[in-house]
């Protein structure tokens, strides 16, 4: 039922925030780039194996230890310096205080476990393995070990693979383990929406959000206790007569024993999740609900995007992770960081696509309301993109790119001298550590770590702004974005 | 550089200077926009 007040409003707060990390080199092959690549040059696919990480690799890179809260985003500037991929972190562990980073062999059962309709065979040999790697998962139970069923042979998958367009599935590189076949019925043999590429992109997406909110009701609060789930991932579950139809949410929601929960689901391109954010803070401060759970899964299509810049570099391809977020909003309990409401900014229609047209609605005119000046919000987070991965493809040090914008607004109205607009980067921002996996990387990461220092009385306040392509879909020239300010809760102060 | 009388093929970048913002300026200048895109690098 609703628990709807007209007159009564509460502080929406950030109750708990978890990250998720899946290590599938294996899959990188069918990221967008690179199948299209190897699909016209086939001699590129044994590069791409010679330059995939192991998962120890994977656990020891600096960002991904920073994305699960083992270390903070001042330690890549101090501690970890670049280039991270050749310094690893010592005795690193896939465990964080935000979540896990988990290898794909154990990936590809939570992703058994999240399909219902036999999409996907697992050969009987490696999916006993698996089992036997997941029992002892803390998240995982006995009705998860039951779902991964028994497998088939491996003659069975190459038959398939042989005699139907399905998708083949390799760890190790190039290990034949699995297959996603086609669904059967209903007229699914002839819908452009329900193809193996398409379905293995919604598992994909569905696991990975399932293990992000699995960890957050594990530090958080009860399933039971979530009302209503709000997904913001790139996926666009559906079939030929309602392509991204969507609710992801609903389905993730299912594998996490949140029984009282319905949901749907937010589409804004990379700044979706701080606009489920502000959705699911405006939900709970107007009472209609009192526990709100924004959840994403990752994104299967930009693995390996970059590649070309790596291969060029030798280095390793570093796109060889899917994340996962989830965060939970919820009524003031006096100390987790509110949700400031009177501080959104908002990319409107008629803001144009200047970038300074942006800062100016997502930053200057919100702290501008709130009497604050730029060099009052301790922290910025912006586009959080890891460097390391853009850079060696020519797209630069996003992050760095935005916070040097910030920066010069403070500088035009003279809150800051030109020449101290590094040192503002360096203290008002941060390095980008986040996975390039679009609506991840935005703003998003930090949360975990501003409400972490918070919580510790080590920071007032972050100002989270997201920025979104609508332009790519090809159906508007528009930009977007959104943003608002977390704030140390001072109750009782 | 005159940009007067001169088509243009403009390719702008989302987290630096986008297409329709350098269309403006192409325009203002006298120059005639043939292709006008936003490339997105992330």
């Amino acid at each position: 039922m609703v628990n709807y007040s007209a007159n009564q409003n509460v502080k929406p707060v950030l109750k708990g925030v978890s990250y998720f990390l899946a290590h599938v080199p294996s899959m990188i092959r069918h990221g967008s780039k690179p199948s299209r690549e190897i699909g016209k040059n086939p001699s590129l696919l044994p590069p791409i194996l010679d330059h995939l990480w192991t998962f120890d690799q994977a656990v020891a890179y600096p960002p991904n230890q920073v994305f699960i809260g083992n270390l903070d985003p001042d330690d890549l500037l101090y501690n970890n310096p670049p280039p991270w991929y050749q310094n690893p972190v010592p005795n690193s562990s896939r465990w964080g205080p935000f979540g896990e980073i988990m290898p794909e062999e154990e990936f590809y059962g939570m992703m058994k476990i999240s399909d219902e309709f036999e999409l996907l065979l697992l050969e009987e040999s490696f999916l006993l393995g698996v089992a036997s790697r997941l029992q002892d998962h803390p998240l995982i139970n006995p009705e998860d070990i039951r779902k991964l069923g028994k497998g088939v042979s491996l003659e069975q998958i190459e038959g398939k693979l042989r005699e139907e367009p399905a998708m083949p599935i390799y760890c190790q590189g190039d290990r034949l383990v699995g297959c996603c076949q086609r669904p059967r019925g209903g007229g699914a043999e002839e819908d452009a929406n329900l193809v193996p590429h398409i379905l293995l992109e919604n598992l994909t997406t569905r696991a990975s959000g399932v293990m992000a909110l699995r960890h957050l009701i594990a530090k958080t609060g009860g399933a039971h206790e979530i009302d209503y789930l709000l997904g913001c991932g790139e996926e666009a579950v559906g079939d030929r007569y309602n392509r991204g139809g969507g609710n992801m949410a609903k389905a993730i929601g299912e594998l996490c024993g949140c029984t009282k929960a319905t949901g749907s689901d937010v589409k804004a391109f990379c700044c979706a999740p701080v606009h489920a954010i502000v959705l699911a803070a405006s939900l709970v401060a107007s009472k209609v609900f009192n526990n709100v759970v924004v959840v994403a899964g990752g994104s299967f299509a930009k693995l390996g995007m970059k590649f070309q810049g790596h291969l060029r570099h030798d280095m390793p391809i570093l796109e060889d992770v899917l994340a996962g977020i989830a965060v939970w909003v919820s009524q003031d309990d006096g100390k987790s960081p509110v949700i400031r409401l009177d501080s959104i900014g908002k990319h409107e229609i008629s803001s144009g696509s200047a970038q300074q047209a942006i800062i100016d609605k997502l930053v200057v005119q919100p702290l501008d309301h709130l009497g604050l000046k730029l060099t009052q919000v301790d922290k910025y987070a912006t586009e959080m993109h890891n460097p390391e991965v853009t850079e060696p493809q020519g797209s630069g040090n996003v992050p760095r790119m935005n916070y040097r914008t910030i920066g010069s607004f403070a500088v035009m109205r003279n809150e800051l001298r030109r020449e101290d607009l590094d040192h503002f980067v360096e203290v008002h921002g941060m390095p980008g550590f986040s996975p390039t996996q679009g609506h991840i990387a935005s703003a998003v990461p930090v949360l975990g770590h501003s409400m972490r220092k918070m919580m510790r009385g080590e920071m007032e306040n972050t100002m989270f702004l997201a920025k979104g392509s609508l332009f790519l879909g090809r159906v508007t020239q528009l930009s977007d974005g959104i943003s608002f300010l977390l704030e140390r809760n001072k109750r009782g102060e | 550089m005159q940009l007067k009388g001169k088509r243009v093929i403009i390719i702008g970048e989302r987290d630096g200077v986008q297409g329709p913002a350098i269309e403006a300026c192409v325009r203002s200048a006298g120059a005639e926009p043939v292709i006008t895109q936003t490339q997105c690098f992330v």
